[in-house]
């Protein structure tokens, strides 16, 4: 039986590990983490439908147990070729094919100074919004309730400061998502959210971001915060342009969060430097085409599943998964 | 004895503040046309303004800055619209914008 390693247990690495069995491969999970599930697992509800992410998470998980896939936990990979991964420590497991679904990096927002995140009180990441969400317990430092919240927008992403050229694209949803959720958590607060551009691009999106305006009452600002800066009685003062009537605009919030990027992970280089694997100008790997071999490497035998090529939505990320599957087979001859 | 005028004066800021501003007209505004909160700001309303290219009336300029509180000198800047209607053709949003121009005089006219 023909055997394919999946570096990364997410939900692309657990996908890809299904639609593999159900065609007669062997596959063999590898993941760095305690359990498998990935970045999903700090999810709260998804956009735009608001299913909650266990739902996904949990099928997913369910199906891999009863399929009997192979898993190694707390594995890290140290290199890998077509035909082997070697993994921390040494261990070599041979494979006909590898499948890298290693996925992405959450954009360090400490990295933007100017915002104050592990400064300030209060200034918040989407990624620490949807823990609280997910602790069911929203609150300010104090436990009190925010009367104005503001989300800033491409945080770590189109930012040639910090060397992330590329947008992150699901931020701008996930940012309209918060505000509505925060907006029902906190009914009496005002909530802003400044934007360069936003980038709705997937099914029913543009939709909830014009429910975000007409019915849950979101003020939309086209304009970047420059600077954050603690006010002498504990809130947030933030300065940005009002792009659309050409003036700055100042104001004083209780809660910033910021809208964090995907970026490429660290381990990319080394990786695209063993495999010998071509990478993007943005560190994400480069697929062999971005139209008719979107999931396949520049070399034979490893193969591309979810965002370790481009940051993706999680349906997109299922999709990339179905895809690698019936490739990897085709190349086996299974 | 005369003050010697030195030609200095003090600027206004130009900042809009938030805190400062009183958003209650802006807010019923926008209780009485939440459509107006539709706006994603494309400026085709005011590409087709026949006002806005013989003088400066700037109509999505004009609405974003009573959402933020702004309203001096913006019932004035009103007079300039002579409710033809074809902003409201254009907007891709669906808003009725002649009814905003008409709704904004009306709470200004008496603010």
């Amino acid at each position: 039986m023909k055997r394919v390693i999946i570096i990364g247990g997410g939900i692309a690495g657990m996908q890809s590990a299904l639609k593999l069995k159900h065609r007669g491969i062997e596959p063999l999970i590898i993941e760095k983490e305690t359990e498998l599930g990935g970045k999903l697992r700090g999810w709260y509800v998804l956009f735009p439908s608001f299913t909650p992410a266990s739902d996904v998470l949990n099928e997913l998980r369910n199906q891999v147990q009863k399929a009997g896939i192979a898993t190694r936990l707390n594995s890290t990979v140290e290199s890998f070729d077509r035909d082997h991964v070697i993994l921390k420590g040494g261990e070599r497991l041979d494979c006909d094919a590898v499948i890298l679904a290693s996925g992405f990096t959450l954009f360090d927002a400490r990295i933007k100074e100017e915002y104050g995140y592990g400064l300030y009180d209060n200034v918040y990441t989407s990624a620490d919004i949807e823990r609280m969400l997910n602790e069911g317990r929203v609150t300010m430092k104090n436990g009190e309730r925010p009367k104005r919240i503001a989300f800033l927008h491409c945080v770590g992403s189109r930012d040639e400061k910090v060397c992330q050229k590329h947008c992150s694209k699901v931020c701008c949803i996930t940012g309209v998502k918060q505000a509505v959720e925060l907006k029902q958590f906190f009914p009496e607060a005002d909530v802003f959210n400044f934007y360069m551009d936003i980038r709705m691009f997937g099914p029913g999106y543009e939709e909830m971001y014009r429910e975000a305006q007409i019915r849950h009452n979101i003020h939309f600002v086209r304009g970047r915060i420059s600077e954050a800066s603690p006010t002498i009685d504990g809130r947030i003062q933030i300065k940005a342009e009002d792009t659309l009537t050409g003036r700055p605009l100042h104001m004083s919030v209780d809660m910033l969060i910021l809208l964090i990027g995907m970026r490429a992970n660290d381990d990319n280089a080394s990786f695209a430097r063993s495999a010998g694997l071509e990478r993007a100008e943005n560190g994400f790997f480069a697929p062999r085409d971005q139209f008719l071999g979107n999931v396949e490497s520049n070399r034979e035998g490893i193969f591309y599943a979810g965002t370790i090529t481009a940051p993706k939505n999680i349906g997109e990320s299922l999709n990339d998964a179905a895809a690698v599957a019936d490739t990897v087979a085709q190349y086996l001859g299974a | 004895m005369a003050a010697i005028n030195f030609g200095y004066t003090i600027s206004k800021p130009r900042a809009i503040d938030i805190d400062r501003n009183n958003l209650r007209k802006s807010d019923e505004i926008l209780r009485e046309m939440p459509e107006l909160q539709a706006c994603i700001g494309c400026g085709a309303c005011t590409a087709v303004c026949t006002a806005g290219c013989l003088t400066d009336f700037n109509i999505r300029r004009v609405h974003t800055l009573v959402r933020r509180g702004e309203y001096k000198g913006l019932y004035e800047e009103l007079n300039k619209c002579m409710l033809c209607g074809k902003c409201r053709l254009v907007c891709p949003r669906g808003i009725n914008t002649r009814g905003v121009i008409m709704l904004i005089k009306r709470k200004l006219g008496d603010f």
